[in-house]
């Protein structure tokens, strides 16, 4: 507790004192007088009350006894008498200094004092009052509960409105608790001029799917329980794993929930139609009901498809280093493949070649399903960021509700547990620097608590992830400003949107005003940039000021296997990611005279930079006639690789370089070709950074 | 437009409390030191929600309640009552009256949070 509200409180409780001691003089002039007895009383009332919101439990323990004998007071139960008021004027000498030794440490208070003055009061009242019970007792440890489906039938009164209850937010907080289907009840809406339209006449059934127990779904009905018809039944428990598919019939729904009598469900079923539809017609059930009934029929088999699926995708537990194994083992498949392919294409055996041939249809199968198991739901992930995004609102005094989206979507185990930092710190930003504390929100028209969306899409071989918040957005004029400063960008520049937000990325650049705990820990966008690049991905940037900012991050599902283009230069093969890679042109002797040793060539009427990566990589001898650049593109830019020439695409299996190369710039890794030579893997961020600072 | 929430107490502390809490929380706040002080703002001022003691002078908050839904600016708003766990039976005197729901003192800043959440959606 705040320590000015506690403040407060003391100042509030020594005024009540007074008041008080004025008030036990007068009692004791006039022991009959209603309001004095009153004004004791409340001064009483609220020094428990207030004292033990403020965390003055002793004091609120203490003054529990006294008021609950002036209740006894106010209610007639108990005279007042002389003994009774010097009892209660000693008490409030204790509360008092219990109040002055509250801060330190409540030392000096007589508590031998303290129990003759609660004796005292008890004997007068000629019984001993419970002292007040803990109310742990009643929060008993709550054991966890398995996901089980309720149906709930809340039927209000007709009156509950004039109590100022919104039977809305009650649906809203029941969704919340778990999956929720509403199907509301209109069939008891009088005709037109019999409405009543302070009345309601509306009730619901929902089908709830939880692990909060029913408890939980009783607490939100708290406040109606009285004034309304509130059933709760749990119609399904989901602990088995062969549940049959198909839910209840729809008579026997309705006959559980009592809408229908066995008699009248037998009559019906005599006749040889849809139940649901004979039973209306028949004038039976409304068509509410029978939705209500329906409803419930499809949510409990959705509810158990969902379960049967995630249960299903857990139903082998495999140490993952097995994986591993397999599919390394399935690269070094994909390797031989290659050369027996290659052998058999020189050799002209027409049936070694047909078995090349069969073995690569195999191997790729095996391949993409070896590289399927390892595929995992993001969903995990996802979850983890509820609890962060929690503990970080709570942290910087924001309420934030973080949604999700696609977290069915599948991605290669390695590359989930790699994009859990980057998206961490993606989020914190998202929190910490986008959403703004509630009142700067409500003032700019927005509500008071933001959302931060989280979802995930397959498009292509890549999975795009993307992360909305609804907080300031960027802002334009301070990025240009910090980048100007920085000396990133000249004053005179003129960058699009798109430019301008990717500035962020660059190193030592933060747009925060000032150092939080959660920013600001060294780690910049650029490191989330060199992550993402790193499982070679792409992150890009939108952002409308004031609405929020949208950050959408494309990794490739799998690093294991890439499709890549090969390239040689000299005697050295190299492979580039062929999801980078726009398209191949020649440059030839002259064009490269012509630019002045710019590097810049002339594509389409397109000024495109490229690297010579023979001098780059300083491969001796010297280029052909016509060389040959491939484009490639990243975050929107193009920029050429310039290589003596382009082979073809190709399956690449990556292997990591051992610790010794580690750290080359340039290169992400190695694989084995065909003829059983090493190409080195170019990582093509990495390249044009370093080309990039070389300019600089 | 951020919702407006009155608190009606009659103690000072526990008004700061009250407001302390719910300004955090985004709303506006309008204090009443006690039923008739809350009475006569109302008639004035536009709330979308009231949270109101039961022990208070001049006006208690029984008699703030009915006053409350008897202005029509107030009848359908939420209203919530403060009580201690000993008066149940002033909690069905004061759904009577047509109060929403109730909090039980003492109370944590959360608690009260969450009751907002619960009746004002």
């Amino acid at each position: 507790m705040i320590d000015q509200h506690r403040q407060a409180f003391k100042e509030e409780a020594y005024e009540l004192l007074a008041e008080l001691e004025t008030s036990l003089l007068e009692l004791e002039e006039q022991p009959d007088d209603v309001d004095v007895i009153g004004r004791v009383f409340r001064a009483m009332h609220t020094i428990k009350g207030s004292g033990s919101m403020f965390g003055f439990d002793d004091i609120a323990a203490f003054t529990h006894e006294v008021e609950t004998i002036f209740d006894m007071v106010r209610n007639g139960k108990l005279k007042v008498t002389g003994r009774l008021v010097n009892l209660t004027l000693a008490a409030r000498d204790q509360i008092r200094a219990m109040l002055d030794g509250a801060d330190d440490g409540g030392g000096g208070v007589d508590l031998k004092a303290s129990g003759e003055i609660i004796m005292g009061l008890r004997e007068l009242a000629g019984f001993q009052p419970a002292a007040a019970e803990p109310p742990e007792a009643a929060a008993a440890a709550q054991k966890p509960v398995n996901l089980a489906t309720y149906r709930i039938r809340f039927a209000p009164s007709r009156d509950i409105f004039i109590t100022g209850t919104n039977p809305l937010t009650l649906l809203q907080e029941l969704k919340e608790l778990g999956t929720c289907s509403v199907v509301a009840q209109t069939g008891d809406f009088p005709c037109l001029e019999e409405i009543d339209p302070e009345a309601c006449y509306v009730y619901w059934d929902l089908i709830l799917t939880t692990d909060q127990g029913d408890n939980a779904i009783r607490d939100v009905f708290i406040f109606v329980e009285d004034d309304c018809e509130l059933r709760i039944e749990q119609v399904a428990e989901h602990t088995q794993f062969d549940e049959p598919q198909d839910y209840k019939k729809l008579g026997m729904i309705l006959l559980e929930r009592g809408d229908i009598t066995t008699e009248e469900m037998e009559e019906i079923l005599a006749q040889q139609h849809k139940f649901g539809e004979l039973a209306v017609s028949n004038g039976i059930l409304d068509q509410g009901k029978v939705q209500s009934a329906l409803v419930e029929q499809r949510h409990v088999k959705e509810v158990r498809q969902e379960k049967q699926a995630t249960e299903a995708a857990s139903s082998i537990r495999v140490p993952a280093e097995r994986l591993d194994l397999l599919v390394n083992l399935v690269g070094e498949m994909v390797t031989v493949q290659a050369r027996l392919s290659q052998t058999a294409a020189q050799r002209e055996d027409a049936e070694l070649v047909a078995i090349a041939e069969e073995v690569e249809r195999l191997t790729a199968e095996l391949r993409d399903s070896a590289l399927n198991i390892r595929m995992l739901p993001i969903g995990s992930t996802f979850s983890k960021f509820k609890r962060l995004v929690r503990d970080l609102s709570v942290e910087l005094g924001k309420q934030i509700e973080i949604t999700t989206e696609g977290a069915e979507t599948e991605l290669d185990k390695t590359v989930i547990e790699k994009l859990n930092d980057p998206l961490v710190h993606l989020i914190r930003n998202s929190i910490d620097h986008g959403i703004e504390l509630p009142e700067a929100r409500v003032e700019a028209g927005k509500p008071a608590h933001g959302t931060v969306h989280l979802a995930a899409v397959h498009s292509g071989d890549s999975v795009v992830i993307t992360i909305d918040d609804d907080g300031a957005g960027l802002d334009k004029e301070a990025i240009r400003a910090k980048a100007i400063e920085k000396g990133i960008i000249a004053a005179t520049a003129e960058l699009s949107d798109k430019e301008l937000f990717s500035l962020i990325f660059a190193p030592g650049f933060s747009t925060a005003k000032k150092i939080s705990s959660v920013s600001g820990r060294g780690v910049g966008m650029d490191v989330v940039k060199r992550a993402i690049e790193l499982l070679r991905g792409s992150i890009d940037i939108s952002s409308v000021q004031g609405k929020g900012t949208r950050i959408a991050v494309k990794i490739p599902l799998t690093l294991a296997i890439i499709e890549s283009l090969r390239v040689q230069i000299g005697e050295d093969s190299f492979m580039l990611p062929l999801s980078l890679v726009d398209e191949c042109v020649e440059l030839t002797r002259e064009d490269v005279e012509r630019s002045h040793g710019r590097n810049l060539a002339h594509v389409r009427a397109q000024l495109i930079p490229y690297i010579p990566l023979r001098e780059h990589f300083r491969i001796q001898g010297t280029p052909p006639e016509i060389q040959q650049i491939v484009i490639t593109q990243m975050n929107g830019s193009r920029v050429g690789f310039v290589v003596d020439q382009v082979i073809g695409e190709h399956q690449t299996v990556i292997k990591s370089l051992g610790r010794a190369y580690r750290d080359v710039d340039g290169i992400s890794g190695a694989t084995i070709l065909g003829d059983g030579s090493v190409a080195l893997i170019l990582d093509v961020p990495q390249l044009l950074q370093a080309v990039e600072a070389g300019q600089a | 437009m951020a919702k407006v929430i009155m608190t009606a107490d009659d103690s000072a502390s526990v008004r700061q409390m009250v407001t302390f809490t719910l300004k955090q929380g985004g709303y506006d706040v309008v204090e009443a030191v006690d039923g008739k002080d809350a009475l006569q703002k109302l008639s004035s001022t536009k709330v979308d929600m009231l949270i109101t003691d039961l022990n208070m002078p001049n006006l208690d908050g029984i008699g703030l309640i009915k006053g409350a839904r008897a202005l029509p600016s107030c009848k359908f708003i939420p209203i919530v009552m403060l009580t201690t766990e000993s008066q149940d039976s002033k909690k069905q005197e004061g759904k009577a009256a047509g109060a929403t729901g109730w909090i039980v003192k003492p109370f944590k800043p959360e608690q009260l949070m969450a009751v907002v959440k619960k009746v004002l959606g």
